[in-house]
C-alpha cells in the first residue's frame, strides 16, 4: 500500500494505480480536473500517470461562484 | 428601432451583452437558470472547488449551464496568494477546456479586498501561460495600469467590496482608470441594485460583472431583468453623451413670444 494526500485528507491506495483508475474507484461522474503535486495532470495523461507514495492529489470540479 | 449594439471584444471572445453574471448563492440551480436567462448575459462566472469524494451531491452545476448559450468564465475566488490562484486558474482551464480566467487574489477574508502584489504576480504568470486574464483589482488607477502592462486582457476594478452592495464608491478613481486604460475596463463587485450598473456604465465602463446583486435579491429573476435594462440604459447614455452639470437653470422653453413680454 502507499499513502497519499487526496483533497487534503490522508488516503491509502494500492500500489501501481493510475489517475484514471483512481477516478473510477472513487466513482466520480462529474466533470473534474486533477492536480498532482501542484501540477495539472491533463486528461490525456490520466491513464499514463501512476500514483506514487507521498503524492498530493487534488480532484476539483465546478461550483457556483461570482 | 435604431440598433446601437456594439460587441465587446475580450481576447479571442466577442459578446453582445456586457453584463457578466455569477452563479453563486442561488437557492436552486433552476432559479439560477431563470435569472441568467432573464439577465440576457452571455458570460457566466463559475468557481473551482474540491470534489466532494464521499458525500457526493447528485447534481452538478454544469448540468444546468448550457455551454452553447453561455461562455463559462472560471474564477479564482477564495485564493489568498498568487500560487493558489495560478493553480486554480490552470485547473479551471483543464476542467472547462477554456483559456481564460477571472483572476482574484484576495488579501483577507474580512474585506475580500484584492492583494495588489499577489494579483500582479499571478497576472504576469498566467499571461505567460497563454491565458486571457480578466483581473479583479481595487479601484486604484496606478494598479490598473500595472496590470495592463503585464498583459491583462481586461482590468476589473471593484465598485465596492465583494457582496457589499454599495455601488460605485469612488467614481473619480473609476474615471481616471477609464481615461488611461488601453484595455476594456469591467466594473466588478459591489453592485447592489440596477442603478449601480447604470452608474458604472455611464462612467464609461465596458461592462459590469455581478453576482450577489441578483442572486441575493428578494426576487432574483426580476432583479436580473432590471440589471439587463440598467446595463442597456447606462451604455446608451454613455455613448449618447450627457449634458454638462450646471449650477443654474437653463430654460428648455424659449423666452421669446411670451404674452407678457
Amino acid at each position: 500500500m502507499i499513502n497519499i494526500m487526496l483533497n487534503g485528507e490522508p488516503q491509502e491506495l494500492s500500489e501501481g494505480i493510475d489517475v484514471s483508475k483512481l477516478l473510477q474507484d472513487l466513482k466520480i461522474t462529474v466533470p473534474c480536473a486533477v492536480e498532482m503535486n501542484k501540477k495539472v495532470v491533463p486528461k490525456a495523461l490520466h491513464s499514463a500517470t501512476i500514483i506514487s507514495d507521498g503524492d498530493v492529489i487534488e480532484i476539483v470540479t465546478i461550483v457556483g461562484g461570482g | 428601432m435604431a440598433n446601437f449594439s456594439e460587441p465587446l471584444k475580450l481576447g479571442p471572445y466577442e459578446f453582445n451583452s456586457r453584463l457578466f453574471v455569477g452563479t453563486g448563492k442561488y437557492e436552486t440551480f433552476e432559479l439560477m437558470q431563470e435569472a441568467l436567462e432573464a439577465s440576457g448575459c452571455e458570460v457566466v462566472t463559475v468557481a473551482v472547488r474540491r470534489e466532494r469524494l464521499y458525500d457526493k451531491q447528485e447534481r452538478n452545476i454544469l448540468d444546468f449551464l448550457d455551454r452553447s448559450k453561455y461562455t463559462l468564465l472560471p474564477n479564482t475566488a477564495g485564493c489568498f496568494n498568487a500560487e493558489d490562484a495560478i493553480r486554480t486558474a490552470l485547473l479551471g482551464r483543464e476542467l472547462l477546456d477554456i483559456e481564460w480566467v477571472k483572476l482574484e487574489v484576495l488579501a483577507d477574508t474580512k474585506t475580500l479586498l484584492p492583494d495588489p502584489l499577489g494579483t500582479l504576480e499571478a497576472t504576469e504568470k498566467l499571461v505567460k501561460e497563454g491565458m486571457t486574464v480578466l483581473v479583479y483589482t481595487n479601484d486604484d488607477p496606478v494598479m490598473a495600469k500595472r496590470l495592463e502592462e503585464v498583459g491583462a486582457t481586461s482590468v476589473m476594478p471593484a465598485a465596492a467590496p465583494i457582496g457589499s452592495g454599495q455601488g460605485v464608491l469612488n467614481a473619480n478613481n473609476i474615471k481616471i482608470i477609464l481615461e488611461r486604460a488601453n484595455v476594456p475596463i469591467i466594473v466588478d463587485a459591489g453592485v447592489g441594485t440596477a442603478s449601480d450598473v447604470t452608474v458604472a456604465m455611464e462612467l464609461g465602463a465596458e461592462g459590469v460583472l455581478l453576482n450577489t446583486g441578483i442572486a441575493s435579491a428578494k426576487d432574483p429573476v426580476r432583479m436580473a431583468v432590471a440589471m439587463k435594462h440598467a446595463m442597456e440604459a447606462g451604455r446608451l447614455a454613455a455613448k449618447a453623451g450627457r449634458i454638462p452639470r450646471k449650477l443654474y437653470a437653463t430654460a428648455s422653453t424659449t423666452m421669446e413670444g411670451r404674452i407678457n413680454a
